[in-house]
């Protein structure tokens, strides 16, 4: 008999309002996935403050608790004091935040939340913009992709910054576990979720999480364009494990040009524009792989 | 009875203690640091068993104080001035999700120009949040206070957040001899908070997911209720109390020599101490006048208001904060609240102390002798800006 690598039970039921197509709604179902029952998630504003269902339906099968926009890595961070000032050790917390909540308006907090190395487990799902409020361009939009603040115009105004890179930025607190997740890759996904549960600390997951409403792109496509992303290394999936890095993924190298074809929010660009993007792209490979090696050296320091 | 010579912050320290809140969440900001020491320092020493989560601001202290309470929790934490501008989006969260965080604020100026000195406009402006106000006017005050506070925001029925505000300075930096209640007294006062509803992983629930119209306006109605109620609570609460303590909080609205009084002036926080005081000499000279402290704003304590003027025969509202367009927030309420009412005496609002300038027995007495004025001669103005200082706004060149 085959070992199933992604576990049965199911925490997520049907009747989610999110979109056709929503990475988002993938990214919940694995991450619930891997770490079972016993978790308590809290989501602030963002597509999952809606998603879960109008009161009172609620497709989610553990505790949740929504809270304000910025407060994300203070929400867990209370709850895991809670937990702990009533004796309850073995309850996971889960933030789940998107990438506005995170990289934007709730960076204040979850920096504190990382340098206290808090107990819990911080989710950053990244669709690329404000999505929930009708694709605003926050500080992880990629360079190059338009937005309904990032218009085309007649004087490409589209982004002109690259992703703002969380999992170093995080990884700089001195945190145990940070890593980048891509819904493409289920049982890398489900490893990296497991794992992050098993150490103790501050927990750093940013899920790569295709949005075909905002990005323009077919509904069918969204597990397609979360492998693209990955092997055009638009987004490498590493992890950062006590300082040393490890990309845990190094395939084929396949052309940016057909991940971004894909996808409406990039037409706009030229030949000479996408090969703009793609030296960005490869000078970021780069510097992964150097921090990879360079960081390999570490291990002693850790021993 | 343990009675120590503590300031307002040591002892507001000493009332999270014996509250044996769980969780506390801290961020500093003058004059309420020395709170969020005094509790670091019992934890440190094993006198206080409490979770303490040094929060980066205070809207993340508030946020953190949130999510424990709602986990089961009982959850404190205390703010000042622009701490507690800046948590105003997080007030009104705690309410909506009918958590029963207690916090302490003491009352400081807003800026700029930057000012820490005793001033109410930091806790009016959070009027509206749904959070219960009290106005203390001593360190004992305050002790008691936050204890009561507790009993009455856990009630099932209640489960709305209480703020304790004591006034910057004048309570917070000095020193009173306080009571310090034993532990198993407080502890047989107040049981372990037991909330129905929790974030619980063998019970799984959402807490405050999207509501559409059809139901938003009655999660509104209920807490307006919970309001309304709590103003039994709160006298049963303080009737508790006095038969363990002897200390008398059992009205909301605190009156001071009203019964026969010819004027009563209202107001909030420690001056009102200083107007006990010149209500004491002038009753010795023979002018019939009384104070009425506003000690629980929210609830508002409109029914006793309306007893106060029964009797009066004008009524004078002292403001430690201006509403700029339209008078103090004190003022506008008393006289809302006597608006529908058989008997209007004459209201006159006095706007004075604002940024911490002293409120001194010779202003309080002035401001009665006004007001008898006002009840033989009638109204000659609604607002007056009390002690104003002319030369220091000397006109500009154009």
């Amino acid at each position: 008999m085959v070992k199933l690598t992604i576990p049965e039970i199911e925490l997520m039921s049907p009747g989610h309002t999110g979109c056709q197509g929503c990475g988002a709604t993938i990214a919940m179902r694995y991450a619930l996935k891997a770490l079972g029952e016993k978790t308590i998630v809290s989501i602030p504003a963002c597509c999952w403050a809606v998603m879960p269902g109008v009161w009172p339906n609620n497709c989610m099968r553990v505790p949740l608790l929504y809270t304000a926009f910025e407060t994300t890595g203070a929400s867990i961070s209370g709850i895991k004091a809670a937990l702990r000032a009533l004796g309850e050790e073995e309850v996971t917390v889960m933030g789940w935040a998107g990438d506005g909540g995170t990289a934007d308006i709730g960076m204040q907090a979850l920096s504190a939340a990382a340098e206290r190395n808090e107990d819990v487990i911080y989710v950053m799902y990244d669709n690329e913009a404000y999505m929930n409020t009708g694709i605003q361009r926050s500080g992880a939009t990629p360079l190059g992709a338009w937005t309904t603040t990032t218009p085309v115009g007649k004087t490409k105004f589209w982004e002109r910054r690259p992703k703002k890179p969380m999992v170093d930025i995080v990884a700089a607190h001195k945190v145990p576990y940070a890593a980048t997740l891509s819904i493409g890759y289920p049982e890398d996904f489900v490893k990296k979720m497991k794992k992050a549960k098993e150490i103790s600390g501050f927990r750093f997951l940013h899920i790569y999480s295709p949005c075909p409403t905002g990005w323009k792109s077919p509904p069918q496509y969204t597990p397609k364009l979360a492998k693209l992303a990955v092997t055009s290394r638009a987004f490498p999936l590493y992890e950062v494990e006590e300082g040393i890095y490890r990309v845990t993924m190094k395939p084929k190298k396949t052309p940016l040009k057909e991940y971004l074809m894909l996808q409406g929010r990039f037409r706009h660009l030229t030949d000479e524009d996408m090969k703009e993007l793609e030296r960005d792209i490869e000078r970021r490979w780069k510097e992964l792989l150097l921090k990879e090696e360079m960081t390999a050296k570490l291990e002693e320091l850790n021993e | 009875m343990v009675r120590m010579l503590l300031t307002g912050n040591k002892t507001t320290a000493y009332s999270a203690m014996r509250s044996r809140v769980q969780v506390v969440s801290a961020y500093p900001i003058t004059p309420q640091t020395t709170i969020v020491e005094h509790i670091a320092e019992f934890i440190a020493d094993g006198l206080m068993k409490a979770e303490y989560i040094q929060v980066e601001s205070e809207h993340s202290a508030m946020a953190a104080a949130i999510a424990a309470s709602n986990t089961g929790a009982r959850a404190f934490t205390a703010t000042s001035a622009h701490g507690l501008l800046l948590m105003h989006e997080m007030l009104h969260w705690a309410t909506g999700a009918r958590l029963p965080v207690v916090m302490v604020n003491v009352n400081r100026a807003l800026g700029p120009p930057w000012s820490v000195w005793a001033d109410h406009l930091d806790s009016i402006s959070q009027r509206d949040t749904g959070w219960m106000q009290y106005y203390v006017e001593n360190n004992q005050e305050i002790f008691d206070t936050v204890i009561m506070a507790y009993k009455v925001s856990e009630r099932p029925d209640i489960m709305l957040p209480s703020m304790i505000s004591q006034d910057a300075f004048y309570l917070s930096h000095t020193v009173e001899p306080v009571d310090i209640v034993e532990q198993e007294v407080v502890d047989n006062y107040l049981p372990p908070y037991d909330p129905p509803y929790r974030l619980d992983v063998n019970n799984p629930a959402g807490f405050g997911s999207l509501v559409m119209p059809n139901h938003y306006y009655e999660f509104r109605y209920k807490i307006a209720e919970a309001m309304e109620k709590a103003k039994k609570y709160i006298k049963e609460a303080a009737e508790e109390w006095y038969e363990i303590t002897g200390r008398d909080y059992r009205g909301l609205l605190d009156c001071y020599r009203c019964e026969d009084a010819d004027v009563v002036l209202f107001g909030a926080g420690t001056m009102m101490s200083t107007a006990k005081e010149v209500v004491d000499w002038m009753r010795a000279e023979g002018k019939k006048v009384g104070v009425a402290r506003i000690r629980v704003f929210r609830p508002f304590p409109g029914e006793d208001v309306r007893k106060v003027a029964d009797g009066a025969a004008a009524i004078g509202v002292m403001d430690r904060a201006y509403g700029f367009g339209r008078g103090g927030a004190f003022f506008n309420e008393v006289n809302s609240a006597l608006y529908n009412h058989r008997n209007r005496p004459p209201t006159k609002n006095y706007i004075i102390g604002l940024g911490g300038r002293d409120v001194k027995p010779r202003h309080i007495r002035a401001i009665f002798n006004d007001l008898l004025k006002v009840k033989d001669e009638g109204l000659d103005e609604e607002f007056r800006w009390f002690g104003l200082r002319r030369e220091n706004m000397p006109e500009e060149e154009i």
